[in-house]
């Protein structure tokens, strides 16, 4: 009997067009949890590092977390992984809403899908029956409108639907995978739209089972109503209308431009009445008390919804006010595009062609007006067609394939991937490594539990501490307590900072939590829901494994480890850790390659990042070691 | 429901004292989480809180999120037969069907069924006595969607022989 989790994979083969409910080994949730971890095992397992993105080869998999569909509040993501195009390492995206906990109640952990459809199809998972089936009347179709199109063709209004829109059908490497109110970003639309597969529906009535219910079901009922109450828990965003931060503070346009006093109390009154004037409602995902969607109705375009700081990209890489975003967004969403990177590359392409590098012959019946440009780049992109084919390829490539200097314009990736769009004047050390190593490409996906700044007395530091419940150790108190300027922290707590802020969404890829209720509350301190210290006893309630904090801990670092073995083994060094140039302004390198040494080593990796023989025999991931000394990546 | 006989005045009548439980729903409120559907499947487990599966609860979020209608519906009586007369709601401009917001577990939909069984689920207020705190789905709908009303009594003449069974299996 296995509990929280179903204990059975379906293993989809596409180009064979078939499928089965495949059993799974217990012991690996034992010492991966589940959700991205067994799911980047199985890619360490199947997809060798030479397969590219697009090879049939490649594996695309939908995971639920180990907590979806238990009573734990928040529990609900919808974990995707595969190798991106785009990077051409692994590809971390995760999504709320509903898909994650339905399939489990259909009966299954985990979607793995290999090969390509010769056609576009989509996948119908209804419980145990599940059907390969035509979708070539989908094509082109939003990834709502795909949605409502199937549900009404199987006639079944409480299916879950995971659609690509256009730009994922054809292949844009920004492409999202859209399902309610959750978005997959950061790879894994392209990979599904070149498996030929539109979407997939699941509808699930089975039962899941946890291991000590009582006790699970009475934790979970006080969670709830301490996340209800809880100001410090969910997007903020949602209700305060003050966003300042983002727009006074992060960068315009291709991320050039910072616009200090930006924003004022007229604008936050003007855009208030926007929005309450357009929302129809604020919404919550499965099974979560917080209600961090708002849902809008903007004229003519299809209703969307958005949180965070979604609602800000379009507008501040347009040089344009809130009104745009919501222009935008209804459409952008149903093409099925990251807001992250796609108005950068929108943003960047405009300036090339400041730049005389692209020339209107480039862009052949672009409209005038800044609006209209980025309607007009969209459509290009989605559908791949003239500069579109080439911006497609996100920033990074594009800027090579464009050439005559257009690489100078590519100021704001990773690794490939665009960052978020912050220029700052001093360097915040923790920072600097998280950007320069993290995996998860996106610095939203790494920060999160120690806040990005000091508090400016030792009083309200003394305050902060007191009441910091998602703290793992004394020894970060002490740091913060002590801790003056951003960009003075010694090197022992800028390595363990950055560890922590890894280790709670590590926690969170594989139990299935939001950060909104979990990795990205630590920072504000107070009562946050989630931690290292009542996690491990969700899991035992949940599963009845024997979990404690050492445990959980141990579980992350294999989990870490597996992500750089897999980007190891695809080519992945040191020469690959470079935040932007730009990003900030007062740099020393000597300090900062330092900083990386001292990382590496607390990581337990040798100088080019990788980890080392004693890191992973010490994890139990001697199978990662013995493959790296047989291809010379380490020495044996 | 919880029935009290009181008294038998006139021969084959029997006047009653109900207990009336009622939620109250403001689909205004609903976020759509369904935590309602979660706490109601799992407290209905047998054993108590062994599983979850929102398919086996007595409470639905009837669920339109392109139309943006979320209606939490509370399962009522088993029906034998398919209704014969018919009604269309229309919200937000869209049109919904005789069945979207009833609360009937009946034999032409598969609505307020135990999944596999068939048996016919129907909302029973949490029970006697009923949870601390108030039926279930109301204490984890966070946003308001679902109040519980005060208890009130209602008085009402039966007929002796429709008694039972249906009566007191409330």
């Amino acid at each position: 009997m296995r509990y929280g989790e179903t204990g059975f994979n379906l293993e989809v083969d596409l180009s064979q067009g078939k499928s089965e409910k495949a059993e799974t080994d217990p012991s690996l949730t034992e010492i991966h949890l589940g959700g991205q971890g067994t799911a980047d095992r199985i890619l360490w397992d199947r997809v060798p590092g030479e397969v590219d993105p697009f090879s049939p080869d490649n594996l695309l998999i939908f995971s639920t977390g180990l907590l979806d569909g238990t009573p734990v509040p928040g529990a609900n993501r919808t974990i995707v992984n595969t190798f991106s195009p785009m990077t051409n390492l692994h590809a971390h995206s995760v999504m709320g809403g509903f898909f994650g906990p339905e399939l489990k109640y259909a009966g299954y952990d985990k979607i793995v899908i290999r090969g390509k459809a010769p056609d576009l199809v989509y996948l119908w998972i209804n419980n145990d029956n599940v059907e390969i089936r035509d979708a070539s009347h989908l094509k082109g179709k939003g990834c709502h409108e795909t949605a409502e199109f199937i549900r009404k063709e199987l006639k079944q209004d409480k299916v879950q639907v995971a659609a690509i829109g256009m730009a994922g059908e054809n292949r844009v490497y920004t492409a999202s995978i859209d399902s309610s109110c959750g978005s997959a970003a950061r790879g894994p639309g392209p990979v599904m739209g070149d498996k030929r597969l539109k979407a997939i529906a699941v509808r699930g009535t089975k039962d899941i089972a946890v291991a000590r219910p009582a006790e699970l079901f009475e934790v979970c009922r006080r969670l709830n109503k301490e996340l209800a109450d809880n100001p410090k828990v969910g997007d903020w965003m949602a209700t305060d209308e003050d966003d300042s931060f983002h727009h006074d503070n992060f960068a315009w346009g291709n991320a050039r431009v910072r616009r200090r006093g930006f924003w004022s109390k007229e604008l936050e009154e003007r855009w208030r009445k926007l929005k309450y004037d357009h929302m129809d409602r604020q919404r919550g995902c499965y099974n979560c008390p917080k209600a961090c969607h708002n849902v809008i109705s903007w004229p003519g375009r299809k209703r969307f919804s958005y949180k965070c700081y979604g609602k800000d990209t379009y507008h501040m890489a347009a040089f344009q006010e809130l009104d745009f975003s919501y222009d935008m967004l209804g459409v952008a969403q149903e093409y099925g595009v990251d807001s992250y990177s796609t108005p950068q590359v929108i943003a960047f392409a405009l300036e090339l062609l400041e730049a005389g590098i692209l020339t209107d012959k480039d862009f052949p019946g672009m409209p005038a007006d800044v609006r209209g440009r980025f309607f007009y780049l969209l459509e290009k992109i989605v559908r791949r067609e003239g500069i579109g084919d080439i911006l497609a390829n996100g920033v990074y490539h594009a800027a090579r394939q464009i050439g005559k200097g257009a690489e100078a314009y590519d100021h704001n990736t990773v690794k490939k991937f665009e960052q978020l769009p912050i220029k700052l004047k001093k360097l915040n050390p923790p920072y600097f490594l998280m950007i320069a190593t993290g995996e998860k490409m996106s610095i939203t996906q790494i920060e999160g539990s120690f806040p990005q700044d000091p508090l400016p007395t030792r009083e309200q530091r003394e305050e902060f501490v007191n009441n910091w419940i998602a703290c793992p150790d004394d020894k970060f108190k002490k740091w913060f307590l002590e801790w003056e300027k951003r960009e003075v922290l010694p090197m022992e707590a800028s390595c363990a900072i950055t560890d922590w802020n890894e280790a709670m969404h590590y926690i969170d890829d594989s139990i299935g939590l939001c950060g909104f209720v979990s990795a990205f509350r630590g920072q504000f301190g107070g009562r946050t829901a989630y931690h290292v210290w009542n996690i491990p006893q969700l899991i035992a309630l949940a599963t009845g494994m024997d979990f404690d904090k050492e445990k959980l801990w141990k579980a992350f670092q294999r989990n870490r480890n597996l992500v750089r073995a897999l980007n190891v083994r695809r080519g992945m060094r040191r020469k690959d850790e470079v935040p932007p140039a730009d990003h900030w302004a007062v740099r020393d390198h000597e300090y900062e390659q330092k900083l990386l040494d001292a990382y590496y080593r607390f990581k337990g990796w040798n100088k080019d990042g990788i980890p080392s023989k004693e890191t992973l025999d010490g994890l139990g991931m001697d199978y990662i070691r013995k493959e790296f000394e047989q291809k010379g990546i380490l020495a044996s | 429901m919880h029935i009290l006989p009181i008294s038998k005045e006139k021969s084959g009548m029997k006047k009653i004292i109900k207990t009336i439980k009622t939620i109250k729903i403001d689909p205004s409120k609903c976020t759509g989480c369904r935590a309602c559907e979660m706490a109601c499947s799992t407290f209905h487990a047998k054993p108590k809180y062994a599983t979850i599966n929102p398919a086996s609860s007595r409470i639905r979020v009837f669920w339109d999120e392109e139309n943006d209608v979320y209606v939490p519906i509370l399962a009522g009586e088993y029906t034998q037969a398919e209704c014969n007369s018919r009604y269309i709601v229309t919200i937000n401009k869209r049109e919904y069907g005789e069945c979207s917001f009833c609360r009937s577990s009946c034999p032409s939909r598969d609505l307020f069924k135990e999944p596999g069984s068939g048996i016919a689920l129907k909302c029973d207020v949490c029970g006697e006595p009923m949870p601390e705190g108030g039926p279930m789905c109301v204490q984890w709908c966070a946003n308001g969607a679902l109040t519980y009303a005060p208890e009130r009594t209602e008085e009402m003449e039966l007929p002796e022989e429709e008694e039972e069974p249906g009566v007191e299996e409330l």
